[in-house]
């Protein structure tokens, strides 16, 4: 701790220097942010998928519908708990760019298969109590500016017509990763007012009484209505969600490839300056063994130096990224789900932490092990 | 008087050790914004080139896609009878009335389904889109359960190849040959018989996602546009066909280029400050060789313009590496999902001449702003000072 005055004065000789060094680490640590989040974001549903869901969809593809009537055949089938409903409904609210998805859910059971999201007590019922009402997630909401009471009125698209809805709730997710920008309603007010496709509902989520029965109930299942009109293939909610984010395919790939590259770039570039900083200071570090430091004693100062340069660095960074993400997603709608997590934070000072003592370990060991006599003659 | 261009040439290769560090950043940065943008440009292309100018797309008022459309077979009529509809040598209309649904099929690469347009049709279609051609067997025959599979589906998806069977929907389907629509969408997408498709899929006979009309001369268009949307008959929406693929690229390139920018912006702030570093040590290395020259009579705008140059002539090579770096991704195919079809769509980048200068450009900018202070601070060195250093 004595040595701390000494440090601190060797970081402010060459001020531009280490301020721009801190400067660059911060910036490979706020892209290494960045990148995770954009990664979480492709990856949305993934990790908050419940274990206990199946999703089940008609067996031909996601956009085919299901009728009605599977929803008591699937209660019936063991290890069921509840089974709900959703339906696409893909409208638009002004102009297409305008995206946020929109599901006519079962009122009934929705919110006993996704506990997850949160709603007030007295909206809850509000909603319930009002045929047009809707329920929309907080992203959504701030996005457009909407509160508890507004008519919101959305362009029909497979379905014409202009619909209006009521706002009369808003919900939170309870886990960083739940996506706050669904738009749900009434499927009975969907039911009553579509002019086809009547009797029929985008896909069921069925919850399950335990988790590792999941493989005998998706193949229960999907032997129960093979065979039928509409054949149903069911999966785990997180294959569902991996499926979907797979999908993405390549493009997450390569932008997760091209981060890493510059990311190992950019402390290449900043564990050189380090290293540059400290060759140029042999002669003193010659002195200071003159003086009878020992070796261990120069070791550290060294590396303590590159230390604190790469922790205020990384900290930096990785609070500039996380600021970056509370102020939400920049491609507007795309990215719903876009936050950086405590532990990944941690992981970039960590990894910051690692550049500073690999890049400051080579001059670090040089310093250790200099002859006085060497490093004087360069005086 | 200027001083000469060789020193700062001489003075990198001095000193090359720091100089390769910025010229890496710099490089880094410029390839990974060309990339992104590559990319960008490579989805858009492919959708665009879906689009001819002589067509047009003709779909429900109202929908956004043609998933959501829909067309029925009087609506079709009305259509193909309109003036500026051209017609063959036998005086058939050239309008191809479209059912396109998706089915989830596998992909080679991960195992895991995917959304795959399939396009019911006539077989007129090779007409109204002469840029198709089969590349290999033959083009499905009306009312059998037969598949033509484009050519970037073929090596996407599992079992696809031609003469396989394919099951899906319960019923068996053969694929009886391969298209090439040269390098657009549709080579993502699965071709087939629309009554057979739309009995598979349930769908009400005789009701279409889209009609795709070819007019006589694309100036044509206007007035196709206004005599259908003023037509009592008809609640329609008109574009031309290019349009309409160039609004399906929006969303998914607008994403692209977001987070294209963005990741080279934030590269090129660490590069500008490596390139400052570099530049710092420089003139600081080379105080007394400032000093001289000031000394033999270059004044400060000259000495400015010296370690300006220094510092663009870094990031020009770093510009050019970075550029060299991704001319191999030209052509490379990559597959993502189309969200504002919901299906998977393969596409190749571009790497552009136009995007190349703009990497150029760019990595200039990085170099102008990271040479900028250091050539001030060289300027304003105290001669005597500086002398006295040695």
């Amino acid at each position: 701790m004595k040595y701390l005055p000494f440090i601190f004065r060797n970081l402010f000789r060459k001020k531009t220097r280490t301020i721009l060094t801190i400067g660059s680490i911060a910036v490979a640590l706020f892209l290494f942010g960045l990148l995770v989040t954009i990664e979480t974001a492709l990856n949305a549903g993934v990790d908050v998928a419940g274990v206990d869901r199946l999703i089940v969809r008609n067996k031909i593809s996601l956009i085919m519908p299901l009728p009605f009537s599977y929803q008591d055949r699937l209660r019936q089938i063991d290890h069921v708990s509840e089974a709900t409903f959703a339906s696409w409904f893909g409208a638009v609210y002004q102009e297409p760019k305008n995206f946020f998805p929109q599901f006519a859910i079962d009122t009934d059971t929705y919110r006993t298969v996704y506990p997850e999201f949160e709603i007030a007590d007295d909206e809850w019922q509000a909603f319930l109590a009002d045929r047009q009402g809707a329920v929309v997630g907080r992203v959504t909401a701030d996005r457009f500016g909407w509160k508890v009471g507004d008519r919101i009125p959305l362009q029909g698209t497979f379905l014409s017509g202009t619909w209006e809805f009521n706002i009369r709730a808003i919900y939170d997710g309870s886990r960083a990763g739940d996506d706050e920008s669904q738009f749900w309603f009434h499927a009975k007010y969907l039911e009553e007012n579509r002019t086809w496709g009547k009797g029929m509902v985008g896909w069921y989520t069925v919850k399950i009484d335990d988790p590792d029965q999941a493989v005998t109930v998706t193949k229960a299942v999907d032997e129960r209505f093979s065979n039928s009109a509409y054949e149903t293939s069911t999966e785990t909610e997180q294959a569902f969600a991996a499926g979907f984010a797979k999908q993405i395919g390549n493009i997450r790939m390569l932008i997760m490839s091209i981060g890493a590259v510059v990311l190992f770039t950019l402390l290449l570039v900043t564990g050189n300056t380090m290293a540059m900083a400290v060759r140029e200071r042999v002669p003193e570090l010659g002195v200071l063994k003159t003086l009878g430091f020992g070796d261990m004693t120069v070791l550290f100062l060294v590396l303590a130096e590159s230390l604190v340069i790469a922790t205020v660095g990384g900290a930096l960074g990785v609070g500039l990224a996380k600021l970056f993400t509370l102020g939400g997603d920049p491609t507007g709608g795309m990215l719903p789900v876009f936050y950086l997590s405590t532990g990944e934070m941690l992981m970039g000072i960590g990894i910051a932490v690692f550049v500073g003592l690999a890049a400051g370990s080579i001059p670090a060991l040089t310093a250790m092990n200099l002859r006085i006599v060497d490093a004087l003659r360069r005086v | 008087m200027a001083i000469p261009f060789s020193y700062n040439v001489r003075s990198i290769a001095a000193r090359w050790k720091t100089a390769i560090v910025s010229i890496l950043g710099i490089a880094g940065t410029v390839g990974v914004f060309v990339a992104m943008l590559a990319m960008a440009r490579g989805f858009q292309a492919t959708l665009i080139a879906s689009g001819s100018a002589s067509n047009s797309i003709i779909r429900r008022a109202g929908s956004s896609s043609e998933m959501d459309s829909g067309v029925s077979l009087d609506q079709v009529r009305v259509v193909s009878d309109a003036p500026q509809v051209a017609r063959n040598s036998e005086g058939v209309p050239l309008s191809s009335p479209e059912l396109v649904v998706i089915g989830a099929f596998q992909l080679i690469k991960s195992g895991t389904d995917a959304n795959t347009q399939i396009r019911g049709m006539t077989p007129l279609v090779l007409e109204v889109r002469p840029t198709v051609t089969m590349a290999e067997g033959r083009f499905f025959e009306p009312g059998l359960a037969e598949l033509v599979v484009g050519s970037n589906a073929v090596q996407t998806y599992r079992g696809l190849e031609l003469g396989s069977n394919v099951a899906f929907g319960g019923q068996d389907w053969k694929v009886v040959g391969i298209f090439n629509a040269g390098g657009s969408a549709f080579d993502s997408e699965i071709w087939c018989d629309h009554t057979v498709l739309a009995q598979t899929f349930n769908r009400p006979n005789n009701v279409f996602s889209s009609i795709t009309a070819r007019l006589n001369s694309p100036t044509d268009f206007g007035a196709f546009k206004d005599a259908l949307t003023s037509d009592p008959r008809l609640t329609v929406q008109v574009e031309r066909e290019v349009e309409y693929y160039a609004k399906q690229s929006q969303m998914v390139s607008t994403l692209i280029r977001v987070l294209g920018f963005l990741v080279a912006f934030v590269m090129a702030i660490g590069a500008v400050f490596g390139a400052l570093n570099t530049m710092y040590s420089a003139v600081a290395a080379r105080a007394r060789e400032i000093a001289t020259l000031r000394a033999l009579g270059f004044g400060g705008g000259s000495v400015i313009l010296s370690f300006m140059f220094e510092s663009l002539l870094i990031s020009f090579i770093g510009g050019v590496l970075g550029c060299i770096a991704v001319l191999p991704l030209n052509g490379f195919t990559a597959g993502t999902m189309n969200w504002q079809t919901f299906s998977h769509l393969a596409f190749a980048f571009r790497v552009t001449p136009g995007l190349l200068v703009a990497g150029i450009i760019f990595a200039l900018f990085m170099g102008f702003v990271g040479g900028v202070l250091p050539a001030v601070r060289a300027a304003r060195l105290q001669v005597a000072h500086a002398l006295r250093e040695l």
